[in-house]
């Protein structure tokens, strides 16, 4: 009854978060309308990703305080509450970086997470783009109160493409979700419980599949890497260029980032948004299927757009290398039209350059550059 | 003597079996709403008893059942909630084993008022020869018409199925039993929604524990109003209390929550006091994750009145005197117990059965189970303990399930009540691993500020 003496819903719900007014649509979460607003006052996220369905809730670092719950029920709300997975209400006031508990729960939070994880960054391929450095950069602490051994688990191989470094994960669950939404062939998920939990394939079944690839994107940080990418080179070394190709998979996108050493591209990934997920095309994930993704390894298999933006904050933009301009070969211009005289033409000797880094399987050794006979 | 209403025919020879069970009057709750009553005079009926559930958090059953959405077109279901697996709490599997038919009534009588045709009981794994005797009954039941369709010409149809789980704690909360239900890795949900809108299959369900269920035969046959007589204030109806640990007579008790806490442990009808002529140290009243209490906070509230075996009065002080009723498991422990020790097997117990979902409770379990097991060594630090009551606190509140609250209050409380036993266990490492702190001062009087 009282539905039909109900007027229409407003359109937009009317939400202030750290005492900025934003209007969004019903059916919001509050982390989706924090991002709306941007800056500080978005929460960090490690489990959530907008475009896995049912993600989200499950790494507490987006916890917020609830100030006022509605307009028509300002009751504060007791607990805090993961903004990934909570929707707004009309007039709901919302604490982020102006709340100190959640300030002080996020510090713990930060804390849990780096508890297991180990500090292997040097060595990690996702070092300069992992989402836990970031997350412990700006909320941790400079040291641990944790003085026992980590938790490591056994290395497990799952298939040629993806690398499974268990003892860095953190159960975020989104490969799961991946494996579950995107993949039609399930064969991953978590075995065991708490603190020894792991994410795991049927007993280790290699996974085949078009679009496993992306689970590696979605990976915060170094738990799924590319192995055809494996230690070839630190990101940040890297160019990103924006790059497409027509993919004959016609639920590949087809657009990717081309990560680059000179003309080389070293890996192909999906492109990222500024939150760190996947962009979206006509509101579609542009996931990327895994021919694209590990066998197009050269740079004319592709159409390049122009250089990635990347955020100035990303170690990744200390490269500089939009805007950037080669110095021109001067040598003929001195000499007057004439080319140089060339005592030894190294590259007739040496096989080092011959060796095209991009298409090995795994990282360059020194039995890499040996002389082949 | 107190008033039984559920065990009070449990010692009958072969009552398991539904010929005995239905001589002594079972299933008449059964003729009386489905021939008289309507559905939803049934749930007004629980609503006047007061009833609360019975499973740990208290909530008012009746509420919750009024809660329950009812679209069109959409299958409702009743859980019962068969997964005890808290420690110190075995009251379930006693009634399940014993008068399992009470159970089997008291869900046809539910589900007749929440309109649900399929009712399941998640039981433990552990728990696995009671399903054969569940089945048995259910089997009996429908021989007799009690189950199936058209049930006593009344046009309600039900049926009532059996789901073993897997050996997990966490199943026993009430999202994480309807993923297991489903067939899923038993994590919990996000809650909102709440199982009341979607629960198993999306649908609309009620869990409710054994007890919860069982407590709904003598209400209908007695009358909500006659039952809410029973208690005191808001605690109404008998509870049964499965009490273990240093005393003379463990098992499971019915009470009318009329008695204090001090009678229940000393009472020959009862617990008959401690065993080995020892001293009461400490005591856990309501499963093993709710605050402990040393014995002078357990006999007397900080207002210096009697406690009784009533929610209110069990909680009374809040968490900084008081604990809770929880789901009933009484876990005495007497001067010889040590207080450190305890509070690391339970850190380990929770350790092991947290789900992983989320990360306070995944990491946080498992670092205060690591610290308690050197301070139980010997080799803590006094800062130790402030390290303690950090994580508990970072813990508590944070989790997607009540699982990391479970794991953080007893070690808070531990620390709360029994700070000096821990330091001595740091300071006098050596002395800690020859004997145990004993029962100091833990049951003096406590001093209770005089007002104006």
């Amino acid at each position: 009854m009282a539905d039909e003496v109900k007027k229409e819903p407003p359109a937009n719900f009317k939400v202030t978060i750290d005492n900025i007014t934003i209007e969004v649509a019903p059916g919001t979460s509050i982390l989706t309308a924090a991002r709306q607003i941007g800056g500080d006052v978005t929460p960090p996220a490690m489990c959530f990703y907008s475009k896995l369905k049912g993600s989200g809730g499950k790494c507490r670092t987006c916890l917020v305080e609830v100030a006022a719950g509605s307009t028509a029920d300002p009751r504060p709300m007791p607990k805090l509450v993961a903004s990934c997975r909570t929707n707004v209400m009309d007039g709901m006031i919302v604490k982020n970086i102006t709340s100190e508990r959640v300030q002080d729960a996020r510090a713990g939070v930060v804390e849990f997470l780096l508890l297991n994880h180990p500090l292997d960054c040097p060595i990690c391929d996702q070092a300069g783009e992992c989402h836990l450095q970031d997350l412990g950069y700006e909320h941790g602490k400079e040291g641990t109160r944790y003085e026992f051994k980590r938790r490591t688990f056994e290395k497990e191989d799952i298939g040629p493409y993806i690398q499974l470094h268990m003892t860095r994960c953190i159960l975020c669950y989104r490969c799961t979700y991946v494996a579950d939404q995107l993949t039609d062939n399930r064969v991953h998920g978590i075995l065991e419980r708490g603190d020894h939990a792991e994410i795991s394939t049927y007993i280790s079944k290699a996974i085949d599949n078009d679009f496993s690839g992306n689970m590696i994107d979605v990976c915060p940080v170094g738990a799924l890497t590319d192995k055809t990418f494996r230690f070839k080179n630190r990101v940040w070394f890297t160019k990103p260029v924006d790059a497409h190709r027509d993919c004959e998979n016609e639920k590949c996108c087809g657009k990717v980032t081309l990560w680059q050493r000179g003309d080389d591209v070293l890996r192909v990934t999906s492109r990222k948004d500024e939150w760190g997920e996947v962009q979206s095309y006509d509101g579609k994930p542009g996931w990327i299927c895994n021919t694209c993704r590990f066998d197009k390894k050269k740079a004319n298999d592709w159409v390049i757009e122009g250089p990635t933006s990347i955020s100035r904050h990303s170690v990744i933009s200390q490269g500089h290398y939009v805007g950037l301009q080669k110095p021109k070969e001067t040598i003929a211009e001195v000499m007057g039209g004439r080319e140089p005289k060339l005592l030894m033409d190294i590259h007739s000797i040496s096989d080092v350059n011959s060796v095209e880094i991009a298409s090995l399987p795994g990282p360059a050794t020194s039995k890499t550059f040996e002389k082949s006979e | 003597m107190g008033r039984k209403l559920l065990l009070d025919k449990a010692h009958i020879e072969n009552i398991r079996l539904y010929d005995v069970y239905r001589r002594e009057g079972g299933y008449r709750s059964v003729e009386k709403a489905l021939k008289t009553m309507s559905p939803d005079a049934v749930t007004e009926e629980v609503k006047k008893s007061g009833l609360r559930g019975r499973g740990g958090a208290g909530f008012p059953t009746g509420m919750k059942w009024s809660f329950l959405a009812k679209p069109e077109g959409v299958p409702r279901y009743l859980v019962v909630n068969a997964d005890e697996s808290e420690p110190g709490t075995f009251k379930d599997r006693y009634l399940m084993e014993f008068i399992p038919h009470l159970l089997i009534e008291g869900m046809i009588t539910s589900s007749y008022a929440l309109g649900s045709n399929r009712a399941y009981i998640y039981i433990r794994g552990e728990y696995a020869w009671i399903v054969d005797i569940l089945e048995q009954a259910i089997q009996e039941a429908k021989n007799n018409g009690f189950l199936g369709k058209n049930i006593l010409g009344s046009g309600f149809d039900c049926e009532i199925y059996v789901q073993r789980g897997a050996g997990a704690y966490i199943c026993g909360e009430e999202t994480a039993l309807l993923e297991s239900l489903e067939g899923k890795r038993g994590n919990p949900r996000i809650k909102p929604p709440f199982p009341a809108v979607k629960g198993l299959w999306d649908c609309p369900t009620v869990v409710n524990n054994v007890e919860t269920i069982a407590a709904v035969v003598p209400i209908i046959n007695e009358g909500g109003e006659e039952y809410a007589k029973i208690g005191i204030g808001k605690s109404t109806g008998t509870k049964l209390i499965s009490a273990c640990g240093n005393i003379k007579k463990q098992g499971v008790y019915e009470i009318d929550m009329t008695i204090s806490v001090e009678e229940f442990i000393y009472s020959d009808e009862y617990c008959g006091g401690i065993a080995n002529g020892r001293k009461l140290k400490a005591c856990i009243p309501g499963g093993s994750s709710v605050p402990i209490l040393p014995a002078n906070l357990l006999l007397t509230t900080a207002k210096g009145e009697k406690r009784m075996m009533t929610y209110e009065s069990l909680a009374d002080g809040g968490f900084a005197t008081g604990s809770m009723m929880g789901s009933g498991g009484f876990i005495v422990l007497d001067d010889t117990q040590c207080v450190v020790k305890h509070t690391y097997t339970l850190a380990r117990f929770y350790r092991h059965e947290s789900c992983g979902q989320c990360s306070p409770c995944r990491e946080g379990t498992g670092w205060m189970e690591k610290i308690l097991l050197n301070i139980e060594n010997g080799k803590g630090k006094m800062s130790d303990i402030d390290l303690l009551w950090d994580i508990q606190r970072k813990i508590e509140g944070n989790t997607i399930c009540p699982l990391g609250d479970a794991a953080a209050w007893p070690v808070a409380a531990a620390i709360r009540h029994f700070r000096d036993e821990f330091e001595w266990h740091i300071t006098n490492a050596d002395e800690a691993q020859r004997r145990n702190y004993g029962l100091m001062h833990y049951a003096d009087p406590i001093h209770i500020p005089t007002t104006a």
